[in-house]
């Protein structure tokens, strides 16, 4: 190595004479990580080309000029469960405490894309609120003024949460133009290769319907984000920080590709697109994640995509610290982890944060954990400080040099993707699903080799775990009988002829391209087509495409 | 080959993350046994039939997201079709309490996050080994 600083040679004797048996160490994402950086490690004339200041392209150092120490992250905590009256009483608690933006988690059985009555009512509202109708919705939103909170639902397509959310604002007078928030999940490729909860119509379709959803938003609700691409998925199913990274970024290539294609203005798609990552405990290494995507996409954005807007550049992440770094052993040490993984997210730089219950390992958080799990957002910004200090990691010579190492594993990753035609193709090859599988099978091993140490669970662990965790919280079962009767009702009571009448113009815009399919189940939330009538018609019609389930 | 332990592994009700699933029917391989392995949303009525047609020894089911909810369901109907021997196992995020009721249904064990490849192995092959012993 070149420049090293004097005495290099000299301390380089002197730590292998003090670590005869030193081995090669990586990070997950496979990279060598030497015991000491040195300025060698850059070069410094590379500091306006890949690095610049905060705000500046390509962005390495962060979108805003003023970053956390101006305006920090959102703290958008998800919630959901039980009824809509269930949910309203949780959401006005978080508005009374000063939130300014809601998020909304359906019931598993919404997510699967079907009405509460059609599934075993044990399982109805234990993951999340069960919001099948306009009428929900109107429940669910009591007294939340829709021109004014900013609202993030975990809606996969066909968005139907959106349809009610804007039939709510119709009956209220609110203009469609007031309402703000984002689809979360509205990324159909990362259900299909790694969160198929979330999965509802077969890639095709759901090629079409997102595209006629960016199309109708940019229309009629220029205050909402239609594409949230999520990276958080692949992770969570194994994927390495490094591979999530690049499969995100080529997915948000593939949604912007075809958006364009179909006669989308590039600047207008990509000033809404954002991106929701997971946050693993492996520090540095998602800080350098963090760094080099914001990078990578920056430069995509200008050089590949060609948008012309400096707005189009920003690379806006929501982070969530990872669940499946979580042990069910010692929960209370959860804790620890949260606080480390989200210092990890607030140091790459992060727009927005949700952090985990220490009991997510164990059940459904309740209200109490996660409260501590905002404090520790509290304490890490106004305790610690640590946001006085814009990229505060930047300019250290292992986080430089791993940012640059993360970003040719990045580019590595996308490179692999274009190859295979791009993310639709790669994804209805079964491409990133089989690098993810493996991915997880090597961390498994790890774990159980005790190469990986997970503590609590293959080292420091405890005969008698001391901490009897509180009783799982299950929704009231007369509630939810009542709901499924309430649906019964509604359904007979609402214009017959005129639910057929959407329930027909959703089937036939579904073979015509000419026609917006995501106005019509707009048009039909409003009359009081259900959830899983609307899925269920476009299941008919492009079918459901199991995703692939190689083993 | 014939006397290869034969284990479904898949997942009932609504949730899809299959991480854990996977790498579960992995270890059982790499353990010798025979694993049909599932897409996820099995209802009850397709997890028994499948379980008839392979003429499993032992059926693991997954459940990240209050799936495990159903599986009294499924010992019910694993009874009254006859299929007392077949030894069931769960594997997932199952809160402390709903533990018990699953094992009074006749659940053979319960795994939880953190079982190492040794602890899954020998639930299936104890889940197994029952079978013989049921009249």
């Amino acid at each position: 190595m070149t420049n090293q600083p004097a005495g290099f040679e000299a301390w380089q004797a002197a730590y292998e004479a003090d670590m005869p048996d030193d081995g090669v160490r990586r990070n997950r994402s496979g990279i060598e990580i030497r015991p000491l950086y040195t300025p060698a490690d850059r070069d410094e004339a590379a500091y306006d080309r890949d690095l610049g200041l905060p705000g500046a392209f390509p962005h390495t150092r962060g979108i805003y000029p003023s970053m956390h120490r101006g305006r920090t992250w959102s703290q958008r905590q998800l919630i959901g469960l039980g009824t809509p009256g269930d949910y309203n009483t949780r959401v006005r608690a978080l508005l009374e405490a000063g939130t300014s933006a809601i998020s909304l988690i359906p019931c598993n059985s919404t997510f699967r894309g079907v009405d509460a009555d059609e599934v075993d009512p044990l399982l109805l509202g234990t993951c999340g609120t069960v919001i099948n109708t306009v009428d929900h919705m109107e429940e669910a939103l009591a007294g939340v003024r829709l021109d004014e909170i900013s609202t993030s639902m975990n809606d996969p397509l066909p968005f139907t949460l959106l349809a009610f959310v804007l039939a709510v604002a119709d009956r209220r007078g609110i203009p469609r133009s007031a309402v703000s928030g984002t689809s979360n999940q509205s990324d159909y490729l990362s259900h299909f290769i790694a969160n198929h909860m979330f999965f509802r119509v077969a890639l095709p379709g759901s090629r079409r319907i997102l595209v006629d959803h960016v199309a109708f938003t940019r229309r009629h609700v220029p205050r909402w984000n239609p594409i949230s691409v999520v990276g958080q998925h692949m992770q969570q199913a194994g994927a390495t920080p490094a591979e999530a990274m690049g499969l995100t970024i080529s997915t948000a290539i593939q949604y912007v590709e075809d958006c364009v294609e179909a006669g989308l203005d590039i600047d207008d798609v990509m000033r809404r697109v954002t991106f929701f990552f997971d946050i693993s405990i492996s520090f540095f290494e998602e800080v350098a994640k963090f760094r080099a995507g914001r990078r990578v996409w920056a430069r995509v954005a200008r050089d590949r995509l060609g948008a012309r807007d400096p707005r189009s550049w920003r690379f806006k992440f929501h982070g969530q610290t990872s669940g499946a770094d979580l042990t069910r052993q010692q929960p209370l040490n959860n804790i620890a982890r949260v606080t480390a993984q989200a210092m990890a997210g607030i140091f790459g730089g992060l727009q927005s944060l949700h952090t985990d219950a220490w009991d997510e390992a164990i059940t459904t958080p309740r209200e109490e954990s996660a409260r501590i799990a905002v404090s520790t957002q509290n304490i890490l910004k106004e305790e610690a400080h640590l946001t006085d200090v814009i990229d505060p990691l930047g300019g250290s010579y292992y986080v430089e040099s791993l940012t640059d190492d993360m970003e040719e594993e990045i580019l590595a990753v996308i490179g692999r993707i274009d190859d295979a035609g791009g993310m639709y193709r790669a994804a209805e090859a079964g491409l990133p699903q089989e690098m993810i599988g493996a991915s997880a099978m090597r961390f498994a091993r790890q774990v159980e080799d005790g190469e990986q140490t997970v503590v609590g669970v293959n080292k420091y662990t405890v005969d008698t775990e001391t901490l009897k965790p509180p009783p799982a919280e299950r929704p009231d079962p007369d509630a939810m009988q009542r709901l499924v009767d309430d649906l019964a009702r509604f359904k007979t009571e609402r214009d017959t002829t005129s639910v057929r009448h959407h329930l027909d113009q959703i089937a036939r815009a579904a073979h015509d391209p000419t026609t917006n399919l995501f106005e019509c189940v707009v048009e039909a939330a409003r009359v009081g087509v259900t959830h899983g009538e609307i899925v269920g018609r476009l299941r008919e019609e492009f079918g459901f495409g199991q995703p692939l389930v190689a083993v | 080959m014939t006397d290869r332990i034969r284990v479904l592994v898949t997942k009932i009700g609504l949730d899809g993350h299959d991480r854990g699933s996977r790498i579960v029917a992995q270890f059982l391989r790499d353990a010798g046994m025979e694993v049909i392995y599932t897409p996820p949303w099995q209802s009850i009525d397709a997890v028994v039939a499948t379980a008839v047609d392979e003429d499993v020894d032992v059926i693991g089911v997954s459940s990240l997201a209050t799936d495990h909810l159903l599986v009294p369901g499924l010992m019910d109907r694993l009874r009254s079709e006859g299929l007392t021997d077949v030894g069931v196992v769960v594997g997932g995020i199952i809160p402390d309490e709903e533990c018990a009721p699953l094992l009074a249904a006749g659940v053979h064990a319960v795994l939880h996050p953190g079982s190492t490849e040794d602890d899954i192995v020998h639930a299936v092959l104890s889940a197994a080994a029952s079978r013989g012993s049921h009249p």
